[in-house]
């Protein structure tokens, strides 16, 4: 280990702004690139079930529909 | 050798790469986080103190990474792009939409680091330099391309103009790369490079590989999630979108 307290270790040999502001905002970037893919992923995956159940609703509207007609 | 080619085009199909993504993404995350906390120990509690720069010489071990992989993936994503117009694959467009906005990430975040690396080196947070404007132009590509890709409707008519973008782009990566040997530039000479022994103490050099290593492994990581989600939106109208959302209703059909 090469630093002697934890407060040494804050400070970065007065350089503690630089170094913990390109830490932070790295690590926040690398953090919040993943969940905003999965966000957009869950919402597509919903979007486009919805999208098919609507068709397949039609369709089996349609079909009902085209029995009933024969039947008459 | 023949059944090898089979496989390979096998995999070059968004159908049977789907899920071979999905199964891979868990690995990159797992060698991501090892290779992260492995180098951020070293580069951080480990490494001595620079003897010229003192302890703001840390941001190196994101500096270096980020930048690194600002031009791999540019390179990665003008090489798609090439695939994508010389063959006319389907995959190729996808991934090179995918890794772009990494790409343009990593581009930033090799600006922001080098900001906050040269205001207590240089005094300034930005100079016109040959390698800080080549990278913020390397920003601007990424950025172009996204634009451009998202401007036009028709996916494929998309892929070809981001593709004729991303390759003219190609031009400025070597120029980045050699901006400092090239120019006199305010910006440090490369600390590793190819052809010569590293110009830093074994410890620093092994937190910076292994950082390095942990932007590789989270740049696929992402990548591969990204273009998931972009091969479910251009693929909804196929059977295989359908079959696989849709669940056992939409075999009914």
């Amino acid at each position: 280990m090469y630093w002697n307290s934890f407060s040494e270790f804050l400070a970065m040999g007065n350089h503690g702004v630089y170094v913990w502001g390109s830490v932070g905002v790295m690590a926040l970037l690398m953090i919040l690139e993943p969940i905003l893919i999965a966000q957009g992923r869950k919402s597509l995956v919903a979007r486009l079930q919805r999208q098919f159940r609507a068709e397949q609703a039609d369709t089996t509207e349609r079909r009902e529909q085209g029995t009933r007609r024969s039947k008459n | 050798m023949n059944n090898r080619l089979i496989n390979w085009f096998k995999y070059a199909s968004p159908q049977s790469f789907y899920p071979l993504a999905g199964k891979m993404i868990p690995w990159f995350w797992a060698l991501a986080a090892v290779f992260g906390v492995a180098g951020l120990y070293i580069g951080f509690l480990v490494a001595p103190t620079d003897a010229q720069q003192g302890e703001g010489y840390r941001i190196i071990f994101l500096h270096v990474p980020a930048s690194w992989m600002s031009m791999f993936i540019y390179l990665v994503m003008a090489g798609w792009a090439a695939l994508g117009l010389a063959y006319n694959t389907r995959l190729s467009g996808m991934m090179a939409q995918a890794l772009a906005p990494t790409g343009a990430l990593f581009a930033f975040l090799s600006l922001w680091t080098g900001a906050l690396w040269g205001k207590p080196m240089w005094g300034a947070w930005w100079v016109w330099d040959a390698r800080l404007t080549s990278e913020l132009i390397l920003l601007f590509l990424y950025i172009g391309f996204i634009a451009l890709q998202s401007a036009i409707d028709d996916p494929r008519r998309a892929d070809k103009a981001g593709a004729i973008l991303a390759l003219v782009g190609v031009v400025n990566i070597p120029i980045i790369y050699f901006s400092v040997k090239w120019w006199n530039t305010l910006h440090q000479g490369a600390s590793v490079s190819l052809t010569k022994a590293p110009s830093m103490a074994q410890t620093m050099l092994w937190g910076m590989l292994l950082c390095a290593l942990a932007c590789w492994m989270y740049s696929i990581a992402v990548a591969l999630m990204r273009a998931r989600s972009i091969m479910l939106e251009r693929e909804r109208h196929t059977e295989w979108v359908r079959a696989l959302l849709g669940g056992k209703s939409a075999n009914q059909e």
